[in-house]
């Protein structure tokens, strides 16, 4: 645990000081929204269309971050020393999770703001804590299923095709879940209850692939 | 020479009369359907097609534990030839279910059904196999990685379909339903033989692809041996196991 802790700190700290992911998430997500925006025409957005855009944003802009996982362990040989020290392996796949989930929390920060403020339907305020939920939810798929991704990719010749073409399958369950369920949240005057059907698909999805990542990662290291 | 191709000979013989069989039935035994005419004889084509596909990737997934446990090249080669028929066969199955479709319901995609779209999704995972395989350089990670995505897409077969059934209503004929499905018996006979059928195709195309790479690693060894190690050319980039 406290090898986890320590990458995932590394992790933060290269994150703080270089300021290389979470900006450029945020722009992509600014960015998609203007794209949608001009894509379908409208102002304002609700229901499932709300919901779809939403959820495709922050997959575009989760995939940047998913991309540069691994890359300075890889480039700067963290790999090596990884596997060097005595340590459990299954900490490397905490810790990057663990990351990615902060990555996506600070994407969502300025990313449902802007939603709500550039396309969103007036009035969401009811909504917000099943929408939290589900995003919770959801950011955990993308976690476990973006790290372990993500250690595929990175050792093959081109990791940045690899990467998306096996993570947007795997993930599509998930991408699923989120945006029918968050569709109903995005109505006027929404009940705000959040649907059990889709939550309970999504938490059943984050378990299996937790399990199955914890699992099978250490394959992902050897050498 | 070792090999763990066993029992071709009678795997083909079988699968010849057993495909044979099927096609006679299917032409000649089973009655015409009484809405949709000739074109619903598809569905003893499309549907084997279908269900063996799915075993076969969830079998790649079997086998690719296998090669984890033991680090056995062979089960790499399984599971690799597994998957490589799979994605034949769905493609195949996905024309024909396609086929099917604009004939009974008069369009060639419906995305109400979640059959169809479940099978898509899976295909495009399916799709990134080769391509994984073949940008990694080195075989035993390139077996090791695959075998790590082969246990993870075969897991992935069965929740996605659970997923996509809950997301749209029905318009699919259930024929496997518990109670055995509304067909009357002739269909269901010629239907059965037919997925036996398929399932035998399947696994003597497998066990042939095993057997020509295995023969072609082998005459690759001999060569080498023989003519010694200049003569040969170095191994080029490949997806399949080598």
């Amino acid at each position: 645990m406290s090898t986890a802790g320590a990458v995932l700190r590394k992790d933060l700290l290269v994150e703080l000081r270089t300021l290389e992911t979470v900006p450029a998430m945020w722009l992509l997500s600014v960015i998609t929204y203007v794209i949608f925006h001009f894509g379908l025409g409208k102002d304002t957005l609700h229901g499932q269309l709300a919901a779809g855009v939403l959820t495709v944003t922050l997959l575009f802009a989760a995939m940047l971050a998913v991309n540069r996982l691994f890359v300075a362990e890889r480039e700067q040989g963290g790999f090596d020393a990884f596997l060097l020290a005595p340590v459990d392996r299954t900490a490397m796949l905490l810790a990057k999770a663990a990351a990615l989930f902060i990555f996506l929390a600070a994407l969502e920060l300025v990313a449902i703001p802007a939603f709500a403020l550039l396309l969103a339907p007036p009035s969401l305020g009811g909504s917000l804590p099943a929408l939290l939920l589900f995003l919770l939810l959801a950011n955990l798929a993308f976690a476990v299923i973006g790290t372990f991704v993500s250690a595929i990719a990175v050792h093959t010749r081109a990791r940045d095709l690899i990467g998306p073409i096996i993570g947007l399958p795997l993930l599509l369950p998930a991408l699923i879940a989120t945006a029918r369920g968050i569709g109903p949240l995005l109505v006027h005057n929404a009940s705000g209850s959040p649907s059990a059907k889709w939550l309970a698909v999504l938490a059943l999805y984050d378990l299996v692939n937790a399990l199955l990542a914890v699992g099978l990662f250490d394959f992902l290291l050897e050498e | 020479m070792t090999t763990h191709v066993r029992h071709l000979r009678g795997l083909t013989i079988a699968t010849a009369v057993t495909v044979t069989a099927a096609l006679i039935l299917v032409f000649f035994y089973a009655p015409l359907d009484a809405e949709q005419g000739f074109v619903q004889k598809i569905f003893y084509l499309h549907v084997p097609l279908a269900i063996v596909s799915l075993i076969g990737y969830c079998l790649g997934g079997v086998f690719a534990i296998g090669y984890l446990r033991t680090g056995e090249r062979v089960w790499d080669m399984r599971s690799y030839c597994a998957i490589h028929i799979s994605l034949i066969f769905s493609v195949a199955g996905i024309i024909a279910g396609s086929i099917w479709a604009k004939a009974s319901w008069g369009h060639w995609w419906l995305w109400s059904e979640p059959t169809l779209v479940s099978y898509l999704i899976v295909i495009l995972l399916f799709c990134t196999y080769q391509p994984l395989r073949f940008s990694i350089e080195d075989p035993e990670r390139q077996a090791r990685y695959a075998a790590v995505f082969s246990v993870v897409a075969g897991a992935f077969v069965p929740i996605n379909f659970i997923v996509v059934r809950l997301s749209v209503a029905y318009v699919h004929p259930r024929i496997l339903n518990l109670e055995g499905g509304a067909l009357p018996g002739s269909m269901k006979l010629t239907f059965y033989i037919s997925l036996l059928g398929i399932a035998l195709l399947f696994a003597t195309l497998m066990k042939y692809e095993m057997a020509a790479k295995e023969m072609r690693i082998e005459t690759r060894r001999l060569r080498r041996a023989l003519l010694g190690d200049d003569a040969i050319r170095p191994l080029g980039r490949t997806a399949s196991p080598s």
